[in-house]
């Protein structure tokens, strides 16, 4: 019996996403699922019921249609207390969840014996887990939210401009925290054509700022910040100082402060302090992605845009929910992996296999039975240091070195030496008919080795085929056998087998005669095929 | 015709060959070439029909016998598939090897071959019957053994013999013992029995020789025995004092050397260990199992849907073809994909490693015979350092020429080995039928890197769903 699966429409404040799409829902079908969907639900995130429909989901009225008509429900946020009393034993939740934050929501959800999976636990180190990481593509969005927030806040161009009214400089943007939103982020002022800073506890990220067409703001001071999960972690008292000092220089520098960092079930870090704040230049901009943590500026004021000293401070919370389409239809896909990940049969039903990896870290709650955290994977946390490429070693010995490449001297001197004594064994041993032929057969060798070092590598096999039919010039030695004139049948050593050589000299003929005519026409055939 | 002008119609038709090897330059003058290589040939013929040393008895027969052998090569040269190319020239070979040793053997049974010649002239007239018949039955039964293993009549595995050096090596002193007894022949019933002895023993040396070579190793030998074609018809040249036989047969001897080589250089292989044989057979086996630590990582399979969009959003598309693509038979479909995404404004371009397929310039011929342009094929050189700013690679039906490890492992045994750097661009997508390594038996790290995308399947028929997704 193939499951449902349920989505609701997201009760929080403010919250527009919808946990999946028509294309989605395409899907998830194929997997073997039917699906249901609460009228509305993508109200928010401009996706109309008919949309859904005609996908195929079942649209029904209530939310509460939709908890008890399905055995998977796909959320964005966790569940808030009307939601999780809807949930029944047996069912299966996949949403965010927190679970370190929301203890009391763990306890309420297990009391009701379902399964939940919270996508925020999902392991994001192993590899396979990328398609499924909805905090890193929730993150993309944000980046880039941020900035076309800021520069909504900003009085000027974001490029540099030499116009007829004079030239524009360009903005710079400071970027604190270089995680997947501050990455989108310098990635997008980058385009925009700002000039981005950026800084990151963690040295390992500097390549990626610079690949986005940022430049990495270094803090004078040495310690290494990878805090493992891909997070960083808290820094030491003297780095906290070397790190306040380069921010008050950037602050006081820079247009747009972009400030991104976060620990893990801590507070936000105070990064901008007021101080810096005043001394920023009037009409500036700071967008505190770290609102809903309490901010990264000490003047934040959660979910709203406030203006102090001058400066802008943005503090929304609901970044993602300002992309609503964009960002549903990421997490959409990457529910939809999590499902895949779930149901590898296809037949429409799902096994929360506890063996795997990425399912076990993501899966908190098991029947009821809690089960977070995790145990701790191994500690794979950064992929081992790429090794260091290799210049291709040139082989000694054998061979005739690059092309081009002139050879060692030693070798070249052997190789004439033996040369030499080769031409000397025949110039003393050989007939003089045989030199003859000898000096034709050197030459043709040299001619050959000319010739051929200029034909197109894309030509190799119509050489290959028409060197094949010029060699049936051997046909020759068939046809002077086959009846020569009979001059030296007087040589004595009995009578020449003419039948014989003639059968056999007939029968080389034909061979060679495949091959010369099937050679040049197959070459023939290939190469007329060559065409602009 | 006198003997002179037969003499001068000799050297024409040389230069008419070797323009006609100069012509394949490139595939604008290729054609012409072709043609030089026609006129040359007949001329050769005629000129030695209606010369002095054929009779008007022979005549017909010689007639008959063209128009016979010209037939079956003619209807090959329609009917043969591209994909078959391989084949085709294998077989050919093994026709010229024996062809050698056919007139080897009427030349020595001859009288009238030696007759007139002073005792060093006579024994050297031996000598090149004799080195004319080794080296034509070692073509002979090499490419047998060559077109049996490229139609696949005969296993792709290399068959390494216990102690394989020692008994060619016993083999090679044989045949030169016997080569001294046949030299010493009193008489030509004397004679055969070593030349019979030594045909057979160079018989299965060829044999033995191709059976021990890896099916990736496929190109040198089919370049390799391209020059003992050659090489047999130069010998055949000094046995009857023909210098046009010569000159043809060291022309084609060394363009199949040069071949041999240039194989070898793209696998960063020495020639004398390829002939040795045994690639991801003998010795390289264990290495890549002990040696370089197997890739680590998950592989991320992607459905043709997947890939069309991925195509679709790319700028700039690589497509690196394999044997895997002539196997299946995709050129029509690779091509229609090409024109395709051209039409969708997108930058297609192919890049041929010099070892990709069976044997030199193999992909070539099939993306030519599937009409794809071939100003938008390129050479691993041309094109290696322009997949940083690629946004799709798609490699179809290839592994070892596109193996990162050659680069990054020294102690895997394809290091060294130039490659076609596709996972520099920002998506590869690889496409194979399963995650079975490649004929050097050495796992690719190209499979598991993070940008890589796996489509599995039958070639063809997940490139006919990625063109009906395109088209959609």
């Amino acid at each position: 019996m193939p499951q449902v699966i349920g989505v609701p429409k997201e009760l929080f404040p403010l919250e527009k996403r919808v946990a999946t799409v028509p294309d989605a829902i395409a899907k998830l079908q194929k997997l073997g699922f039917s699906v249901i969907v609460q009228s509305g639900a993508g109200d928010a995130a401009s996706i109309g019921d008919d949309a859904y429909a005609a996908a195929g989901a079942k649209v029904v009225p209530d939310a509460a249609a939709v908890w008890s008509g399905a055995d998977i429900i796909l959320k964005v946020r966790a569940p808030g207390k009307e939601e999780a009393n809807l949930l029944r034993e047996g069912q299966t939740l996949i949403s965010f969840i927190w679970p370190a934050q929301n203890p009391d929501l763990m306890q309420s959800l297990a009391a009701r014996k379902a399964t939940v999976l919270a996508i925020d636990s999902l392991p994001r180190t192993l590899s396979r887990a990328q398609k499924m990481d909805a905090l890193t593509s929730m993150a993309g969005v944000s980046g880039y939210r941020a900035v076309i927030e800021a520069a909504n806040a900003f009085g000027r161009f974001f490029n540099g401009q030499i116009t007829a009214a004079g030239k524009v400089p360009p903005a710079k943007v400071f970027i604190a925290g270089a995680g997947v939103a501050g990455l989108a982020a310098v990635g997008t002022a980058a385009n925009m054509g700002a000039i981005v800073r950026a800084n990151d506890t963690r040295a390992e990220v500097a390549d990626q700022v610079v690949s986005l067409g940022g430049e990495f703001v270094k803090v004078n001071y040495e310690e290494e910040g990878s805090g493992g999960g891909g997070y960083a972690k808290v820094m030491s008292e003297g780095f906290q100082a070397a790190q306040r000092a380069m921010y008050a220089e950037q602050a006081k520098d820079a247009d747009i402060i972009i400030t991104t960092a976060l620990i893990p079930g801590k507070p936000a870090p105070k990064l901008i302090t007021a101080e810096m704040v005043r001394s920023m230049k009037p009409g500036s901009v700071i967008v505190d992605m770290a609102g809903e943590q309490g901010g990264n500026c000490e003047l934040t004021e959660p979910g709203q845009a406030v203006v102090k000293h001058g400066v802008t401070i943005i503090g929304y919370t609901d970044l993602v929910s300002r992309l609503a389409k964009q960002s549903s239809t990421l997490y959409a896909t990457n529910l939809f992996r999590v499902v895949e990940e779930l149901c590898k049969t296809k037949d429409g039903v799902i096994n929360v296999n506890m063996d795997d990896d990425a399912i076990r870290g993501l899966t908190v709650i098991k029947d009821g039975a809690v089960t977070w955290p995790p145990p701790q994977l191994k500690p794979a946390a950064v992929p081992a240091k790429a090794p260091a490429p290799v210049v291709a070693e040139k082989k000694g010995g054998h061979g005739h070195g690059a092309s081009g490449a002139p050879m060692p001297a030693g070798k070249l001197a052997a190789m004439f030496a033996v040369a030499a004594v080769l031409f000397l064994l025949i110039g003393l041993y050989a007939p003089p008919a045989f030199l003859g032929h000898f000096t034709v057969f050197v030459l043709g060798c040299f001619v050959g080795y000319q010739v051929v070092w200029n034909v197109t590598p894309a030509l190799h096999t119509p050489l290959m085929s028409v060197t094949n039919a010029i060699s049936s010039i051997i046909i020759i030695g068939a046809l002077v056998q086959i009846s020569p004139p009979l001059v030296a049948a007087v040589a004595g050593e009995g009578a020449r087998p003419d039948e014989l050589i003639k059968w056999l000299a007939v029968a080389g003929i034909a061979l060679t005669a495949i091959n010369m005519f099937g050679g040049f026409a197959v070459t023939q055939r290939m190469l007329s095929m060559f065409q602009k | 015709m006198s003997a002179s002008l037969a003499t001068v119609s000799y050297i024409a038709a040389t230069i008419l060959f070797i323009l006609s090897l100069g012509g394949l330059s490139n595939p604008e003058t290729s054609r012409r070439g072709n043609l030089y290589g026609m006129i040359g040939m007949a001329i050769a013929v005629l000129a030695t029909v209606f010369g002095p040393r054929v009779t008007s008895g022979g005549i017909a027969w010689v007639a008959i016998a063209l128009v016979v052998g010209g037939g079956i090569g003619v209807y090959l040269a329609r009917t043969v598939k591209m994909t078959q190319m391989p084949e085709l020239v294998a077989f050919m070979h093994s026709l010229v090897g024996l062809v050698a040793v056919l007139v080897g053997y009427a030349s020595y049974i001859d009288p009238s071959a030696s007759a007139g010649m002073s005792g060093a002239e006579t024994a050297i007239h031996h000598m090149e019957v004799y080195v004319g018949v080794l080296i034509g039955a070692v073509t002979l039964s090499g490419s047998v053994i060559a077109f049996g293993k490229l139609s696949g009549r005969v296993g792709g595995k290399p068959l390494l013999l216990p102690g394989r050096h020692l008994l060619n090596l016993a083999g090679l002193l044989v045949v030169i013992w016997f080569g001294y007894a046949f030299m010493r022949a009193p008489n030509i019933q004397a004679g055969m029995m070593p030349l019979i002895v030594m045909t057979v023993i160079a018989l299965l040396f060829g044999i033995h020789m191709v059976m021990a070579i890896g099916g990736a190793d496929m190109p040198v030998v089919v370049s390799m025995l391209n020059s003992y074609s050659g090489w047999a018809a130069a010998a055949t040249g000094f046995m009857l004092s023909n210098d046009l036989l010569i000159v043809t047969g060291a022309l084609v001897g060394s363009s199949g050397a040069i071949l041999s080589y240039i194989m070898c250089r793209a696998m960063n292989r020495n020639f004398i260990s390829v002939i040795a044989g045994g690639f991801g057979g003998g010795d390289a086996k264990p290495k890549a199992v002990g040696g370089p630590a197997a890739p680590q990582g998950e592989t991320v399979s992607v459905s043709a849907q997947e890939t069309a969009d991925l195509l679709k959003e790319a700028k700039t598309v690589v497509i690196v073809p394999g044997y895997g693509m002539a196997v299946a038979q995709a050129q029509h479909t690779v091509f229609e994909i090409t024109k395709r995404l051209r039409e969708l404004g997108k930058t297609v371009r192919f890049a041929i490693h010099p070892v990709a397929g069976r044997m030199p310039g193999h992909m070539n011929v099939l993306l030519a015979e599937a009409k794809v342009p071939y100003d938008i094929v390129m050479e691993m050189d041309e094109i290696n350092e322009d997949f940083p700013d690629t946004d799709v690679s798609m490699v179809i039906g290839a592994n070892d020429i596109v193996n990162p490890s050659a680069l990054e492992d020294p102690s895997s045994p394809i290091a060294g080995m130039p490659v076609l750097e596709v996972w520099k661009a920002n998506t590869s997508i690889v496409m194979k039928r399963s995650m079975a390594s490649g004929y050097a038996g050495v796992d690719n790290p190209l499979f598991y890197k993070e940008n890589n995308r796996m489509l599995f399947g039958d070639a063809k028929k997940m490139l006919d769903e990625v063109l009906a997704a395109l088209r959609a």
